[in-house]
């Protein structure tokens, strides 16, 4: 919260967002404290685990955040948050999990994707127990940090953790002026140099969430899929005030963006193009659902509402 | 007759597929020159999505027909296919070795996906090419069968290490790629494919009898006076060009390429002086129409075009198949 503090015309607005989070937060504190009870009871097998691999980046910067670090025997192959990971021994990732790998490390708990139903299976035979991972919306964040944070046995540091991140986010709702909320095109990838193969956000997935908690409204918010590929019609059609395109990793140099901004201009006709709102936004933390997820909200905010952040 | 038959229907697709569309655009606003082109919603939709579009789909359509025609007439093997010599497979790790890099290159406003695609079709063919003349007296139709096969085959496992490389993006990039798409959303890859298509047509123009004799046995062939060496080498040259031309344009759409040359067999006989024309004429108007279907279905969601082509030509082509037996 105190990173972001409202501005102060939006401090009525703020305290009613901060109000609803409070309300949010009480909620999951109460299911969040019978759980912590029910760990407790006497007879419960639960214990925490010291030798943690976590196959999935999100569930890796949650366990850092959780201050569960020391204890990550191994990560998976497409963790690149925070630099740390790097000295860590590498075990493969959603497509190819190393089995042996995993088992030579030792390992007491393994953080898998739930749909690794093979790997899943080899691990039980090995006897070495399991937290299944998915991810939905954008809810689904924070709910995972506690409950694994309940699993690893650093219940209260991932509490506070998920709690500072509901605040914050419900921050940068608040900082949202209500209208106008632009339409946004969300563009998760396309073919490099041209406008083939557009892919963006349906109405469903954490990173539609988070569009819309930083005032955007998603111009395919009607298609209830993770994402949808768009023809050159459609994006004509759909006429988006603003396009919010994500590239990811390190590859991506200054005067390329450029360059790839400059493919859109191909449509003078949609707003976005025609009001220069086209934003080329770099960086990993939109394609991991992890705590790293508030910088997301924040850099779509700054694209969607420039005036909300302009000192 | 039945070429100018072919010839209508193709014509018939080609105006009026860019009518139809997932949005409705007003013909008076598309030609209205007094709305400036930039802020014409309707002229941009109709030159900048659709008509390129069906120019594509037009251009790759005839390319994999005649390419198809050629390679089963040239093997004499009716399951040759744009796809059997490996043609398709060099395309494919072109495409793959441009997306797992991040090539990053464009060459008269074509950028790098489909010029490696086109480089990797060119390589494929320079290889097949060469292994036939190696072989003096003209390669024989199963030698070449096999060799194709065996280039697919390693092209293939070379194309699985390098998406083993590629990252998590990468790797839905590719997939999207190897889907094959026709919105092509300008002119310059378009303008790009048909410089080696009109090279490959100018071949196909010398083979009409050639083939017809040919796909007799290849010594009728040469008894007939045929240079049979010389004709297998311009129609494998030709063949390939037009394969690389429309896998650069489009992805691998393998299905137009192996069933159109015989439905259209199956309709006007075997005088290649009328397949041939009538090939590339239908799979024209058979693409336009699959991708008619593919960008409107599910608008403003796309359908992958290749599954419109075997969804809708698959079931055609059996009941063709067995109403004539």
């Amino acid at each position: 919260m105190a990173a972001l503090p409202p501005s102060v015309s939006g401090a009525v607005r703020a305290a009613a967002a901060v109000l609803v989070c409070a309300l949010f937060v009480g909620t999951r504190v109460t299911s969040f404290a019978e759980a912590v009870a029910a760990q407790n009871r006497p007879g419960s097998s639960a214990t925490s685990p010291r030798r943690i691999i976590s196959l999935i980046p999100a569930t890796t910067e949650m366990l850092f955040a959780m201050g569960a670090a020391d204890r990550l025997a191994g990560v998976g192959s497409y963790d690149r948050f925070p630099p740390e990971v790097e000295r860590l021994p590498r075990v493969g990732g959603l497509m190819d999990p190393s089995v042996e790998r995993i088992l030579s490390l030792k390992p007491d708990l393994v953080v898998v994707y739930d749909t690794q139903t093979e790997l899943k299976v080899q691990l039980a035979r090995a006897g070495i127990p399991i937290f299944p991972y998915a991810h939905r919306g954008l809810s689904d964040i924070t709910e995972t940090m506690r409950t694994l944070g309940l699993r690893v046995g650093a219940a209260s540091a991932a509490d506070a953790a998920a709690t500072q991140i509901e605040q914050q986010l419900a921050a940068i709702k608040a900082r949202a002026p209500e209208r106008p909320r632009p339409k946004t095109l969300l563009v998760f990838g396309r073919e490099p140099g041209s406008l083939r193969q557009v892919v963006a956000s349906g109405g469903y997935g954490f990173l539609h969430d988070v569009l819309e908690i930083a005032g955007g409204i998603d111009v395919l918010a009607q298609l209830k899929r993770q994402s949808v590929q768009l023809s050159t019609e459609s994006i004509l059609a759909l006429a988006p005030e603003v396009i919010i395109e994500l590239h990811y990793g390190p590859s991506m140099r200054a005067d390329r963006l450029d360059a790839e901004r400059l493919v859109w201009n191909a449509l003078p006709s949609v707003p976005a193009v025609k009001n220069n709102r086209v934003h080329l936004l770099v960086g990993d933390e939109f394609v991991v659902p992890g705590p790293r997820i508030v910088l997301a909200a924040e850099r779509f905010a700054r694209a969607l509402h420039p005036e909300a952040y302009a000192r | 007759m039945t070429v100018a038959g072919f010839g209508s229907l193709a014509l018939a697709a080609c105006l009026l597929a860019p009518l139809v569309g997932s949005t409705p655009v007003r013909l008076t606003a598309v030609f209205d020159r007094s709305i400036p082109f930039a802020d014409n919603v309707d002229a941009q939709i109709f030159f900048v999505a659709r008509l390129p579009r069906v120019l594509a789909a037009a251009l790759v359509g005839s390319g994999l027909a005649l390419a198809g025609v050629v390679f089963q007439a040239l093997l004499r093997n009716p399951l040759a296919s744009p796809d059997t010599l490996g043609v398709s497979a060099g395309a494919a790790l072109g495409a793959v070795l441009a997306i797992t890099f991040n090539a990053d290159f464009s060459l008269l406003g074509v950028s790098a996906i489909p010029l490696a695609t086109l480089a990797g079709s060119l390589g494929a063919l320079a290889i097949v090419y060469g292994l036939s003349a190696a072989r003096r007296r003209g390669a024989s139709s199963m030698v070449l069968l096999l060799a194709g096969v065996t280039l697919t085959t390693l092209l293939g496992a070379l194309t699985t290490f390098v998406r083993y490389l590629a990252d998590f993006t990468q790797t839905l990039q590719t997939v999207r790629w190897l889907m094959g798409s026709l919105d092509v959303g300008s002119y310059g890859p378009i303008g790009a494919a048909l410089v080696p298509l009109v090279l490959a047509c100018a071949g196909f123009a010398t083979l009409p009898r050639v083939l017809d004799l040919l796909s007799v046995g290849a010594e009728s062939a040469a008894a007939r006076g045929v240079n049979v060496p010389r004709a297998e080498k311009i129609a494998l040259a030709s063949a390939s060009l037009a394969t690389g031309a429309a896998v650069s344009l489009a992805g691998p759409l393998s299905f137009v390429g192996i069933i159109v040359p015989h439905l259209v067999r199956l309709l006007v006989g075997a005088d290649h002086r009328l397949v041939l024309p009538a090939a590339a004429l239908f799979g024209s108007a058979f693409l336009i129409a699959c991708d008619l279907v593919a960008r409107t279905a599910f608008a403003p969601a796309e359908l992958p075009v290749g599954v419109v082509t075997a969804i809708i030509g698959g079931p055609v082509f059996l009941w063709l198949l067995f109403r004539r037996q």
